[in-house]
């Protein structure tokens, strides 16, 4: 709270993306975690919620005649335009915004402050919703070939690594200790999938320490020990997923990759998917290009071909195919590095497993999917997201892409996912919003040392709670579908606008199928509660029915069903075409997100259902029954 | 002419058929005077006999043959895209069954073409072709003004060739005055109503270029007819598709454009819309890059933006938005026209319905919007879809307006998933039929050649088949729920997709997609059958009582 010095300005402007639009007029609060705008000329009160931790930039523009502007920019996309009266507020806010935005002491997070109001007994069995040893036990692990060993307990093999891990049985400790020597940062091979049908598997680790010519005997002999446990095959992949010239590079720092004259029965090869430099310098044109006002189609598609962003996410897709079919049409185990095996690795083995795995595809699976391959592996989330003031240089949309990855498979395959778009986006926002503990810090024994499993609550449970808006109508259950093959023809890759435009209503289809879809189950639903009802009833009834309970429940969330399409929705305005040729304005400045923080955080209630939830889940992991209700 | 004639060869024994997504499959390739059969071999893949490729000979864009030894690859590149291949054992075969096929898709003749041999046991031959007459819009406009009659001053086609014989016109004008108005007229296409506002009873027009030329020649009547539309100190806006530099270009070939001085009630507003050549094109790069599945992602976006697709069809939406919004919100009559006034000006018009109208977003209603707009309105099918994008012929007067027109409506009904009665599949439908049809309702360039070749007389209409309850369900949209607000998209780039289920139809796998409509169609059928009356209800109740005013039940 010492940042803020002015914690209310009034007489602020918030400006339209489109410029057509008259600007709105209102008041600006500070608050310990959030900016609140109230506009106070609409009539209807109609707020902005921008957290702090979800702002990316804040600029003071030059001076107008309106007043002084202050642009935020958003790590979830969303811009905001504001205009304040005075010089000194104006710097006042930008100064304290700075500030709450990139906190330098990791206490000052959202998280550690954030109360719920939830007992303590709910707030631990949320942190242990999410158990990787069941995972790794429906993949059959242990088993003869496959160990879970705490190895790694004191964190003295790697420190980035959690203190359990799943390594082949025949690779000893020596073996394992030996080779944590010759991999960069001590992030050895280690299981991330086993494909249960033909025993092949996928490993990770980071790049080996092979210079020019080092070599290592437990290097080889762990990998010889992977190779071996899936006997079923005479080889195995080590994919470098980094451009080729960036691993040659390496060897000069004493790093490098496999020389496959140093190992048995390898079968190297590259993906080039470029670093986190590079992904960041693309993000931050394709940002560029989807604020552009009202540009051509031509500028559009120009933009979009420069940023090179589709260009990575099709590289990064066609990674996660290369793996999956390796594992599934060759039946050959693959292990997949890139430099510190954090970052493009997370990325590739995470898609990898959602292809062959239609468990991932769950909720519940998802959330052990980014929690295995990305929270314990060491995702450095807190460096990536840019959570506290630090290096800009190590922020980079790492699991944006992968989140888009999975979004552009949902388009190819509409019924394969139990969760929708908006499940992801929210993620999404969480991933940057410091309001749960799990992407705190950088690795396992960073979020130990935070006390993360103490002070903060997990996110995971959060969202079960919502579960409901966040289903797929379409999804047609666990046994539907098995491995996906998607189409990565360059035309199958989509523009997500529902995330880098995601603030811009007026892109947007102006009636909602999926919520039309939600409701036309939740009516089935209670269509089938009162079903049940009436007959229960039936024996005690006598005469005509009573009306009240024949006619079917009256969507009493009729406002909750945006399919209805309310006038407002798009009767709005047409595209401002008389005036300037094009562009079209509709932009709802509540943000839904912002709206549910704000939920939140009126809203202390004890998800006394918690334990519903986890029922379930569980039953459904058990079963692997779709569920449709 | 006979058609036995350009019959090289009338059928080859085992004949290898693949390309389209299908199988590879064996048997017997047959050529008749319309179609292009095979049948697999009894014992083959196939059941004994099946009839496996049944292709309308007019629906060939390109023959293009490889030779190989003693036998030789014919690929047959359609109208509607579609790629295949014929595998045929034979130089002399292969060489004979590709100049037949190319022998028999290039006949020109509207007579000779398949819909007037074409005779389905289950549809009757004048079924379909009085669906929507225009007396009946009339009719409609007539309970609400008086402004406004039929004239049948083009009852033998004698003011305008192109134009059907019935057209709405001002009450206040004469069909002396039409007639001297139609001179003034480029292919004497004098303006005429298209479409009647009922919301506030303004109406948009259309109509060619004026043949104002280098002297800027007037016309009264045309003044008139013009000057009529308008009450006292209203304002209305001319909406030229061409820009303004060519409109004026124009006058040195005898056309030009409403000068401010002869009609000073009337605001020109110039939105260039492609048209002719550079539009198919436009067209023929884009599939040319659809096609090409070496390309990497920058070289896709690439050609994705040179081909200029995307930018025509944006160009076309806002155009219609602009005629929409002229009518709707500026309150005042508009008038569009380009040079010929039957491409550019019909997508607008067209189009501009469509956003406005809730009528029009019906299965009927939008079939007689296509009848009035397109088809009696003299769009000229004949020549605009005589080839498609793989041909190698010259171009003569090839342009996809109408395939740009329904890409434009896709686009609505992918960003209005509700508001479209019709599905993605009817406009494909209507996409082949335009190019390549058993039926005789997109033949011809206007309703004189139509009249001349008595297509209402010996072929079926296609709406009679579409209207057939078991083909019409096929076409419908699950998701439909009558709206009747006007449907304002959005223009941006963003907002605008490449229509994949048309340019990748034979390209990529559309099984996960056709299972999610599977489930869309359970879902919503299960809600409907339950509760049909009160979803009803519930939803035209959410609509405001002003809004639902404007909607009239057609």
């Amino acid at each position: 709270m010492e940042h803020i010095t002015t914690p209310k300005v009034e007489n602020v402007k918030l400006l339209d993306r489109y410029t057509n639009r008259k600007a709105a007029n209102g008041t600006l609060y500070l608050t310990a975690t959030h900016l609140i705008y109230v506009d106070a000329s609409a009539e209807v009160r109609k707020e902005t919620w921008i957290l702090h931790h979800h702002i990316a930039t804040v600029e003071k523009l030059p001076l107008t005649t309106a007043g002084c502007p202050l642009l935020i920019h958003c790590k979830n996309f969303h811009v905001a335009h504001f205009v304040i009266g005075q010089e000194r507020d104006c710097h006042e806010v930008y100064t304290s915004l700075l500030k709450l935005s990139q906190p330098v002491k990791p206490e000052d997070l959202y998280a550690f402050s954030y109360n719920p109001k939830m007992s303590k007994d709910n707030r631990e069995i949320g942190w242990k919703l999410i158990d990787l040893k069941v995972d790794y036990q429906r993949m059959g692990i242990p088993n003869d070939y496959w160990e879970i060993t705490d190895a790694n307990k004191d964190y003295e093999v790697c420190n980035t690594y959690p203190p359990e891990i799943v390594v082949p049985r025949a690779a000893n400790k020596a073996t394992v200790i030996g080779s944590s020597r010759f991999r960069s940062r001590g992030r050895i091979p280690v299981l991330s999938y086993l494909y249960k049908e033909n025993n092949a598997a996928i490993c990770r680790c980071s790049q080996p320490l092979s210079g020019f010519s080092a070599r290592c005997l437990e290097d080889e002999q762990m990998l010889q020990a992977i190779r071996e446990a899936n006997p079923g095959s005479p080889f195995m992949y080590v994919v470098d997923t980094r451009p080729k010239l960036n691993a040659i590079a390496n060897r000069a720092a004493g790093k490098g990759y496999e020389n496959e004259d140093n190992y048995d029965n390898i079968r190297f090869k590259f993906i080039g998917i470029e670093n986190i430099h590079v992904m960041r310098n693309s993000l931050q044109k394709l940002r560029e290009v989807c604020e552009t006002k009202s540009p051509s189609m031509s500028d559009f598609l120009t933009g979009l071909e420069n940023s090179g962003w589709l260009r990575h996410i099709k590289a990064v897709m066609d990674a996660g195919v290369f793996l999956a079919k390796a594992v599934k049409d060759e039946k050959a185990s693959v292990l997949v590095h890139c430099s510190d095996g954090w970052d493009r690795t997370a990325q590739v083995c995470s898609l990898a497993s959602l292809l062959l795995d239609p468990f991932y595809r769950t909720f519940k699976g998802f959330m052990v999917l980014i929690e295995k391959e990305w929270i314990a592996m060491g995702h450095k989330f807190s460096h990536r997201c840019g959570h506290l003031d630090g290096d800009p240089k190590e922020v980079s949309p790492v699991f944006t892409q992968f989140i888009e990855c999975v979004w552009q498979l949902m388009q190819q395959f509409p019924c394969t996912f139990e969760f929708n778009e908006r499940f992801l986006l929210e993620i999404h926002d969480h991933v940057y919003s410091c309001q749960f503990g799990n992407f705190l810090g950088t690795c396992h024994k960073e979020r130990e040392d935070l006390k993360i499993f103490e002070k903060t609550h997990s996110l995971w449970p959060f969202l079960l709670q919502k579960k409901q808006e966040f289903r797929n109508p379409l999804y047609r259950g666990f046994t539907a579908y098995k491995e996906l093959q998607p189409n990565t023809l360059p035309f199958s890759f989509q523009f997500w606008c529902g995330m880098y435009n995601r603030f811009d209503k007026g892109m947007h289809p102006k009636q909602c199928v999926l919520d039309h879809l939600l409701s036309c189950m939740s009516q089935k639903m209670k269509l089938e509660d009162n079903a049940s009802e009436l007959e229960n009833k039936l024996p005690f009834l006598d005469g005509p029915l009573p009306t009240e309970a024949c006619s079917f429940p009256k969507m009493g969330s009729a406002s909750k069903t945006p399919m209805l399409n309310t006038p407002q929705d798009y009767e709005g305005e047409p595209p401002p075409v008389l005036t300037n040729g094009t562009a079209v304005g509709d932009v709802e400045v509540m943000s839904d997100v912002d709206q549910k923080n704000k939920e939140n955080l009126s809203k202390h209630q004890d998800p006394h259902d918690l334990k519903d939830a986890f029922g379930v889940l569980d039953s459904e992991a058990k079963d692997g029954k779709p569920q449709h209700p | 002419m006979e058609f036995a004639e350009l019959i090289k060869t009338a059928t080859v024994e085992s004949v290898l058929l693949s390309g389209a997504g299908l199988p590879p499959v064996r048997g017997t390739l047959c050529i008749t005077s319309h179609h292009l059969l095979l049948s697999s071999r009894p014992g083959g893949d196939g059941a004994p006999g099946t009839v496996e490729l049944w292709l309308l000979i007019r629906n060939v864009d390109a023959v293009e043959k490889r030779l190989a030894g003693s036998s030789g690859t014919i690929t047959l590149r359609c109208k509607d895209l579609k790629v295949l291949q014929l595998e045929i054992p034979g130089m002399e075969e292969c060489l004979n069954v590709a100049s037949s096929i190319e022998a028999l898709s290039s006949v020109d003749s509207v007579m000779m073409m398949y819909p007037f041999f074409y005779r389905p046991q289950d549809l009757r031959l004048e079924a379909g072709w009085h669906l929507f007459p225009l007396e009946q819009y009339y009719q409609q406009i007539a309970t609400q003004t008086s402004q406004w009659r039929l004239s049948g001053v083009n009852r033998d086609f004698a003011a305008c060739p192109t134009y059907p014989p019935a057209v709405i016109v001002p009450a206040a004008v004469d069909d002396e005055a039409l007639r001297k108005a139609a001179r003034f007229r480029q292919g004497g296409r004098f303006p005429v109503l298209s479409y009647y506002h009922q919301k506030n009873g303004t109406v948009m027009l259309r109509s060619s270029q004026p043949l104002t030329g280098p002297n800027r020649k007037r016309c009264r009547e045309d003044e008139l007819l013009l000057g009529t539309v308008l009450d006292e100190g209203e304002r209305g806006f001319i909406i030229d598709t061409r820009s303004a530099q060519a409109a004026k270009q124009a006058r040195m070939t005898g056309g030009g454009t409403e000068p401010k001085s002869s009609y000073p009630r009337w605001k020109r507003l110039h939105r260039p819309l492609e048209r002719g050549r550079p539009l198919q094109e436009s067209f023929i790069k884009l599939v040319d890059a659809c096609n090409d599945t070496s390309l990497t992602m920058d070289r896709w976006l690439s050609r994705l933006e040179s081909c200029r697709w995307l930018s025509h069809v944006k160009a076309a939406l806002s155009t219609a938005c602009l005629a929409a919004q002229c009518l709707d919100r500026e309150e005042a009559c508009v008038l569009v026209h380009g040079a010929e006034g039957t491409d550019t000006t019909l997508l607008v018009t067209a189009l501009a319905q469509l956003i406005l109208d809730p009528g029009c977003r019906t299965l009927a209603g939008f079939q007689g919007l296509l009848e009035r707009e397109w088809i009696e309105a003299g769009h000229p099918f004949h020549l605009r879809c005589a080839r498609s994008a793989y041909s190698h012929a010259r171009l003569k007067q090839e342009a996809p307006l109408f395939l740009l027109f329904l890409d434009c409506v896709w686009q609505l009904g992918r960003q209005f998933p509700f508001s479209l009665e019709f599905g993605e599949r009817l406009l494909l439908t209507l996409f082949d039929n335009a190019y390549a049809s058993s039926y005789g309702t997109f033949l011809g360039n206007n309703e004189k050649e139509r009249c001349l070749c008595k297509v209402k007389e010996s072929t079926h209409s296609l709406w009679a088949w579409l209207n057939q309850p078991e083909e019409k369900r096929k076409y419908l949209n699950p998701l439909y729920s009558r709206n009747a607000l006007v449907i304002w998209p959005s223009v941006e780039p963003q907002s605008i997709q490449l229509w994949q289920g048309l340019f990748f139809r034979w390209i990529r796998s559309s099984k996960y997609l056709d299972e999610a409509w599977a489930e869309i169609q359970r879902l919503v059928e299960n809600d409907d059958t339950s509760v049909e009356e009160s979803a009803g209800n519930r939803r035209s109740q959410s609509l405001s009582d002003t809004a639902a005013q404007t909607e009239n039940e057609r």
